[in-house]
């Protein structure tokens, strides 16, 4: 299961990463959201898949899943949702004053690097 | 704190006291107070005569970093008192000069003498250091003071570039300074130069030696304006006269010859020694002087012959290194090299000081100092004629004046290169005496120009902006002085010999001297025909000859073409150090994200995928995984189709409704990897951040696919691909390789008995690992108020804000 979760993050990281490398501003904001997918995919796998039952002690199983990368997780979707709606945010802002989202054309010029 | 200490940092604390004095005392000129302090310091360092006479030495420490054997040692011996003499004596006499020269009303006399009185105390504090590093930082204050006295009338571009020149390379040759006295700690382990020189022996086997000799000479050689490092020195010229004659003739260009000659104790016995030292200096000595009858301007004269003069001594300090390998002193013929040295460092700093102080005043009275324009002034300045007289005859080397002596000795030292029978001197060593001699005619050449085109001929008042006439006294009082010493130590050279030369000498070659032993009185044996006899008529002769026929040889000056002089290399080298740095950071720093997200990505593959190949860490273990089930295979086909619809698609919708897709999908994996606050969370917030995405995107222009060709999409594609792989590569590899188990153990049997709850995720959260939840929590609150000032606050052009209602 792991190495086929390793494959899923490999192609969610790839097309984050084609997407951060194109010219619109929007396309890199979502690259950006499909890289925090595969993070947190890759934190979830890294800790073990499917060993035991949920985290929750009122299941008197016999053994749970490591709930640590859970709660990393959490606090990494969070923080990541933080920032993409700031990043959001950011772009409309960009727009309205610049009236482009092309990365090409937000570079600064000559005169105030 | 001792008084020798105290006399090192008077100066400095004067300096702190003129611009008081300057603003108080308007109608007095402020270097009447600045003169007490070099003369009260000379008449203290005239008290050491009698101890360093007695090859006695005075010692004196103040702790300074001791944990890293820093120490502020003061050390007076022969060297030290002889160079501490020159800088206060002359100093009194420049600044007694500098009174009558510099104006009390034109020129801001404040930032001038605190420049001086800077560097008075910086080079006290390099020749009587005897720490590595005080020494090193005293030698710093000196390139520092010596750049802004440079720079001292800042409107000019000439003092600005001349400035930025002198800094530039005797700042190069410090840095090289310090790296070589590094390399002297880590061999012997202590900064004390008196100690090293205990331990030269041990150093000389070290591999690290030559290294470091070649550091400290570069600083040497950066410092004393030697080939091809003078290039400065003409340059800063641009100084007030004053500075000309007192840092670029008498003190500062003399640190780098002190160097050498404090360092020669260490590295004399190596070959590399003689042969680097003596060499460059005889070139530099014949290059200079050569240069210098080309000049048309006075001061452009005496830089050159600076340049030369210091290429004498400093010939002659490698060459007299060759008496260590003599110890028996009744046959050491070598030594009389540097005796010569020294002897020819005091004779310099007294006839250059002069001759500086000579055209001060001539460029004072008539307003130029354009050979060219000038003449005839004979008979109108007839005090000023007579210094310069001496100065420049005993420049060229003629009797009855210093310069004489030490050129006679000079000749004998070069001389008898041709007895050495080491280092291959036996074949090559010709070469010195034939260069000295070479050297020495040009030298009487462009002394002769100096004399005879300012003082002799026609008076051409036309070209003058003023009429000449004498100097006043006060003037007049310093060269005078300079001149007569000049002719005393010419008559009566014994003065100095036990007093200062012998110490001195001492001090440079201090394996050689017993106790209650002398080098034998060398300066008395000045008569008699020796070849040195015959060299210095022929030195007349050539130089008299070549003078006659100047114009028709000058052509020579112009064989070698204005694009391969030292001073346009060093011009288009800095325009290119400057254009060539732009364009490189121009090249790479291209202002597209693209691009560095590019370098960020090709290094992160690279890195990485060396990392695995090189380590051989890649590793697939399945004995660890758990089964796949048929679920998590459509989950996984969903990603794919959502990602490959993001990538493909034309409209800003399908691509929010696809990365949605792939959040909701994500959150599915949650739920059957048994996460089920984390299915929670990624539901509403996917949910929220679509709703998000869709009400900004209402705003923003169709989505862009910019992307103009297909090599361009190809090599994204390639670097994005890369990063992919890298990733599950990593991934496989690290699941394959646990190396301990879990800490979850604790976690879930602690839930309930310590924290009291029953979900280990939250428990997590808020008890074992509150603060992470505390700082995301100010992580959102940020982000919120980011937002709400990003959409809030407007600043229009002006930079008023403006609130938007």
């Amino acid at each position: 299961m792991e190495i086929l979760m390793a494959i899923v993050i490999g192609i969610l990281f790839t097309s984050a990463v084609y997407l951060m490398l194109s010219k619109s501003l929007l396309r890199i904001i979502i690259g950006t959201g499909l890289l925090s997918h595969g993070a947190h995919l890759l934190i979830l796998t890294m800790g073990g898949l499917k060993r035991g039952s949920v985290p929750i002690l009122g299941e008197h199983a016999k053994s749970y899943v490591d709930p640590i990368p859970q709660a990393l997780i959490l606090t990494a979707i969070v923080i990541s949702f933080g920032v993409t709606s700031f990043f959001l945010v950011l772009a409309y802002r960009a727009y309205q004053e610049l009236g482009t989202d092309n990365m090409d054309q937000m570079r600064g010029t000559e005169s105030n690097d | 704190m001792s008084l020798l200490h105290l006399a090192i940092i008077a100066p400095f604390l004067m300096a702190i006291f003129i611009p008081f004095l300057y603003k108080g005392f308007r109608r007095i000129h402020t270097g009447w107070f600045v003169l007490i302090v070099p003369i009260l310091l000379f008449s203290y360092f005239l008290h050491f005569i009698p101890i360093v006479k007695g090859n006695e030495t005075v010692t004196k420490t103040i702790r300074w970093i001791p944990s890293l054997n820093i120490e502020l040692t003061a050390f007076v011996d022969g060297l030290g008192l002889l160079f501490a003499l020159l800088i206060t004596g002359i100093g009194s006499l420049v600044v007694l000069y500098s009174i009558f020269y510099l104006s009390k009303k034109k020129e801001q006399l404040h930032n001038f003498y605190v420049y001086l009185l800077l560097f008075m105390g910086a080079m006290l504090g390099v020749v009587l250091s005897d720490n590595l590093i005080s020494l090193y930082m005293f030698w710093e204050f000196t390139s520092i003071s010596s750049f802004l006295l440079i720079g001292y009338w800042y409107q000019r571009d000439g003092s600005r570039y001349g400035a930025q020149k002198s800094m530039l390379i005797t700042v190069f040759g410090g840095l090289a300074m310090l790296g070589g006295f590094l390399l002297l700690y880590i061999m012997g382990g202590t900064f004390s130069i008196r100690e090293l020189i205990g331990m030269a022996d041990v150093l000389m086997s070290k591999s690290l030696f030559v290294p470091a000799m070649l550091l400290i000479l570069l600083g040497a050689f950066t410092k004393s304006a030697q080939f091809p490092f003078h290039i400065w020195l003409p340059d800063a010229m641009e100084a007030p006269t004053p500075v000309s004659a007192y840092l670029h003739s008498a003190t500062m260009v003399k640190a780098g010859l002190y160097l050498v000659a404090r360092m020669s104790p260490i590295f004399a016995e190596h070959a590399l020694w003689l042969w680097l030292v003596g060499s460059f200096g005889i070139f530099t000595m014949t290059w200079g002087s050569f240069n210098a009858v080309k000049q048309t301007d006075l001061k452009g004269i005496l830089a050159f012959s600076t340049v030369s003069q210091l290429g004498l001594i400093m010939s002659l300090l490698g060459v007299g290194a060759a008496a260590l390998h003599y110890k028996n002193m009744d046959e050491n013929l070598f030594i009389v090299a540097t005796v010569a040295a020294i002897f020819h460092l005091i004779n310099h700093a007294t006839f250059k000081g002069s001759l500086f102080m000579v055209v001060g005043i001539i460029d004072h009275e008539t307003g130029t100092r354009d050979i060219r324009k000038l003449g005839g002034l004979m008979g109108l300045m007839p005090i000023t004629f007579t210094i310069a007289l001496i100065g420049s005859f005993s420049m060229a080397g003629l009797p009855p004046f210093n310069g004489f002596l030490s050129k006679e000795m000079f000749f004998t030292g070069m001389v008898r290169v041709l007895d050495m029978d080491f280092f291959s001197l036996d074949t090559w060593g010709i070469l010195f005496p034939v260069l000295a001699w070479v050297g020495s005619i040009f030298t009487f050449l462009y002394s002769m120009v100096l004399f005879f085109k300012t003082f002799s001929g026609r008076l051409q008042q036309e070209k003058l902006e003023r009429k000449p006439h004498e100097a006043p006294f006060g003037m007049l009082l310093p060269p005078i002085i300079l001149a007569s010493l000049v002719v005393i130590f010419g008559f009566f050279p014994n003065i100095l010999t036990y007093n200062i030369i012998e110490p001195a000498v001492g001090a440079i070659l201090p394996s050689l001297l017993k106790p209650g032993e002398h080098f034998v009185g060398h300066i008395s044996f000045w008569h008699g025909f020796t070849v040195e006899l015959f060299m210095t008529i022929g030195v007349i002769t050539g130089g008299t000859l070549l003078y006659i026929t100047y114009p028709k040889w000058k052509k020579v000056y112009t064989i070698i073409p204005e694009k391969l002089t030292l001073n346009s290399m060093y011009d288009r080298g800095l325009y290119w150090a400057e254009t060539g740095s732009y364009q490189l950071t121009r090249t790479y720093m291209t202002g597209f994200i693209r691009t560095y997200l590019v370098y960020i990505f090709i290094f992160f593959i690279g890195i990485t995928g060396v990392t695995l190949y090189v380590k051989d860490a890649f590793k697939l273990d399945t004995s660890n995984v758990a089964p796949i089930g048929s679920y998590e295979v459509v989950l996984a086909l969903i990603v794919l189709a959502g990602s490959a619809t993001i990538l493909l698609a034309k409209s800003r919708l399908t691509s929010i409704i696809a990365l949605g897709a792939i959040g909701y999908t994500v959150s599915l994996f949650f739920v059957l990897f048994r996460a089920p606050d984390l299915a929670l969370t990624q539901l509403v917030i996917e949910t929220v951040s679509v709703a998000l995405f869709l009400l900004a995107f209402y705003h923003l222009p169709p989505l862009n696919r910019h992307e103009r060709s297909v090599g361009f999409k190809l090599s994204n594609a390639l670097i994005s691909l890369g990063v992919g792989l890298i990733v599950t590569l990593v991934a496989i590899s690290a699941h394959s390789n646990k190396l301990f188990d879990s800490i979850a153990k604790y976690y879930i049997e602690n839930t309930h008995d310590k924290a009291g709850g029953e979900n280990m995720v939250n428990v997590i959260l808020v008890d074992f690992r509150g603060f992470d939840t505390m700082f995301e929590i100010c992580v959102l609150g940020i982000a919120a108020l980011g937002i709400y000032g990003m959409v809030k606050l407007r600043l229009t052009q002006g930079g008023k804000a403006d609130e938007k209602k």
